[in-house]
């Protein structure tokens, strides 16, 4: 058991398919001699040549196409897209087309297809850089959108993802690759998808998040701790599929519910999440659930990211202006 | 080659020009006319039907008969991957996708219209010039792969306008994958006419941008549009990349079935058109070499319209899509959410 960052994570569950079965191969942007951008795919190309571990030009949209065609002919890539945001570029080829050829050719050709992006703000990248779209891809309904936020999550879903006989969009908290350190086993294992995971117990209130942003939720949590609130943390891990049963055990368990994401408050996930559990839990509940997100504004300069962003202080005052409606 | 780049084996009237000489047979030709003659009488039937309210909105070949059973005749099917737009049904049939799965997908009844799983083919694509990275992602993977086989990707003149025409031919290029992109030139995207599109002398002229050979052919030739795709065929088989086509052609009738082409259209066009129709010039080539006759004409029409008759009436007996297939083919395994709107949907 080694203490690992995401990033890390991220490469050893890479390292360990790509041993594993020799048809996965790597592709995108600076993944080969750089090692990634972020370093996710270090080393890579030393061990298993440019074949398999492939720098293409810089065109989103043919990396996520040609990895339609790449799995049709039998192998099973693993596409980089560099941040979330620049799939803007690419997202034709995401949704309507990886999404949906399992569909659109009934069943002749299901895709097994891992495309791998960071999401998020809070590091000062460039504009559209951060972008956090994640909602827009649950739009096209057969692709898996998948977001974890911890080291072991990471490597455990990642694997998930690679050996999923579908496509699946792996969202990586760009805030949180390095930042502190997990146990994550050294042999392979898989997270289920469709499982969410409850990161801190709580009694009084639950506040849902997922991929960076249940890291606000646990600073939240801690804080509201002080004042003699015992706030659960759900952090939801995928989208789709939805893990609607946890979401409402704990809101029916709490009676009250936060929920917190990156992307802009309107039409953002939080959305479907509110409205599924005032479909499920209505009668559990004994306050109006509550979102904190960024404003409907384009992302701000960074000087300004932190003012936009979620902050843990938004989400205490939240939390308490529940807990005392 | 003449003079203005574009290569010519027949003549409008289907005469050999000076100095060609056909690398294909007679036997050969004639195979390729039958395909070119059924394509042109299932257009014309499913348009009569269409137009009395019995057939959905399509897209005919007619006058790029040439364009797609000369190039399509280039490729073997048993190894190589087909990989289309939408308006190439005689390659479709000559892959072996049956005509009357191609019926019953323009019916919108795709559940019975799935590819066989023996065929090496994609299916057709609306959303233009995205399937172009597909065909590129496949051809490469076969050759990291070793495997043998080489792609073929069908689009217009209008599409490679498009991102995805541009980012797959920049991909290909720098993999080397084995791939031929056939442009048909039909010189219009519904009522957009070819000089809205380019300001390219050729279409095909934008190859070198991407490190590899394009070649211009007459598209209402049979026998050139083969040639030049064998030769782009071959040369991707001994692993030395792809080759883009720009098939000269003419679209001489509606886009698809809602069109009017009068509101856009010069009929001075259109009749020029007519006057390099692709199968009269190769029934005229035919015929010089004692191979066709009015008899003969007469007889491969007839067998079309049966095919097509057979077909259709097949295609009125397949069962119905039934509404759980809304939710078949989703993903592997529905979602928990996906599985209860199922089975709101039927009512469990």
């Amino acid at each position: 058991m080694a203490q690992l960052t995401i990033i890390e994570a991220i490469r050893a569950a890479i390292l360990h398919e790509m041993e594993e079965d020799e048809r996965v191969m790597i592709l995108g942007l600076d993944v080969g001699r750089l090692g990634g951008v972020f370093r996710t795919t270090d080393g890579l190309i030393e061990k298993f040549g440019r074949k398999r571990v492939f720098d293409t030009p810089l065109a989103e949209a043919s990396i996520i196409g040609s990895s339609i065609g790449l799995a049709i002919s039998g192998l099973i890539p693993v596409a980089e897209i560099q941040f979330l945001g620049f799939t803007h570029q690419a997202f034709h080829q995401l949704g309507q087309q990886l999404g949906r050829y399992r569909y659109r050719s009934r069943g002749r050709f299901p895709l097994q297809v891992t495309v791998r992006a960071p999401m998020g703000g809070g590091t000062k990248t460039p504009e559209f850089h951060p972008d956090a779209i994640e909602a827009q891809f649950v739009q096209s309904p057969a692709i898996k959108v998948v977001m974890p936020s911890n080291p072991y999550d990471a490597k455990g879903m990642l694997i998930e993802a690679i050996r999923d006989p579908d496509p699946v969009l792996f969202i990586e908290p760009e805030r949180l690759y390095r930042k502190g350190r997990a146990e994550v086993p050294d042999e392979a294992y898989t997270v289920p998808f469709g499982k969410a995971r409850v990161a801190r117990e709580g009694e009084h209130i639950t506040l849902i998040g997922w991929s960076a942003a249940v890291e606000v939720c646990e600073h939240a949590a801690a804080k509201l701790a002080e004042e003699g609130i015992s706030a659960e943390v759900l952090d939801l891990r995928s989208l789709v599929p939805l893990d609607i049963e946890s979401m409402v055990a704990s809101v029916v368990k709490t009676g009250r519910c936060v929920v917190v994401h990156e992307a802009p408050l309107s039409a953002g996930f939080g959305a479907e999440v509110v409205a599924t559990l005032q479909e499920e839990a209505f009668y559990s509940l004994d306050a109006p659930i509550a979102r904190v997100a960024s404003y409907d504004t384009p992302y701000p300069p960074a000087t300004m990211e932190n003012l936009w962003l979620p902050s843990s202080a938004r989400v205490v005052n939240a939390a308490r202006k529940t807990v005392n409606a | 080659m003449p003079e203005n780049g574009v290569y010519q084996v027949l003549d409008p009237s289907g005469r050999l020009r000076e100095g060609a000489k056909p690398v294909l047979d007679d036997e050969f030709v004639l195979e390729g006319l039958r395909w070119m003659l059924l394509s042109r009488a299932f257009d014309s039937k499913a348009t009569a039907l269409q137009r009395q309210g019995r057939f959905g909105v399509f897209s005919p070949v007619i006058g790029q008969e040439a364009s797609v059973v000369g190039s399509a005749m280039a490729f073997e099917p048993r190894t190589d991957w087909l990989v289309p737009q939408y308006r190439e049904l005689p390659a479709y049939l000559m892959w072996g996708f049956p005509l009357v799965k191609h019926i019953l997908n323009l019916s919108g009844n795709p559940v019975a219209g799935r590819i066989p799983d023996d065929l090496k083919m994609l299916p057709t694509q609306v959303s233009l010039a995205a399937q172009l990275p597909h065909a590129v992602g496949l051809a490469w993977g076969l050759q990291i792969q070793g495997k043998e086989g080489v792609v073929v990707t069908y689009f217009g003149e209008g599409s490679s306008s498009e991102g995805d025409f541009h980012e797959s031919c920049n991909l290909a290029g720098v993999t080397g994958a084995p791939i031929v992109f056939f442009l048909q030139n039909n010189q219009w995207a519904i009522s957009t006419p070819r000089s809205f599109q380019s300001a390219a002398r050729y279409f095909a002229d934008r190859a070198a941008g991407y490190g590899f050979p394009g070649r211009v052919v007459d598209g209402n030739d049979l026998l050139a549009v083969y040639e030049v795709t064998k030769e782009a065929v071959d040369r991707a088989r001994r692993g030395e990349g792809p080759t883009l086509i720009e098939s000269i052609t003419y679209r001489m009738s509606f886009h698809n079935t809602t069109d009017n082409p009068s509101r856009y259209q010069d009929p001075k066009d259109l009749e020029e058109a007519r006057a390099r129709d692709p199968i009269e010039r190769i029934e005229a080539y035919l015929r010089e070499r004692g191979m066709w006759s009015d008899e003969k004409a007469k007889e491969y029409r007839a067998v079309a319209a049966q095919e097509i008759e057979d077909a259709l009436v097949e295609a009125q007996q397949a069962p119905r899509p039934e509404p759980a297939q809304i939710f078949e083919n989703v993903f592997a395994e529905l979602t928990p959410r996906q599985a209860a709107q199922r089975r709101e949907l039927l009512g469990e």
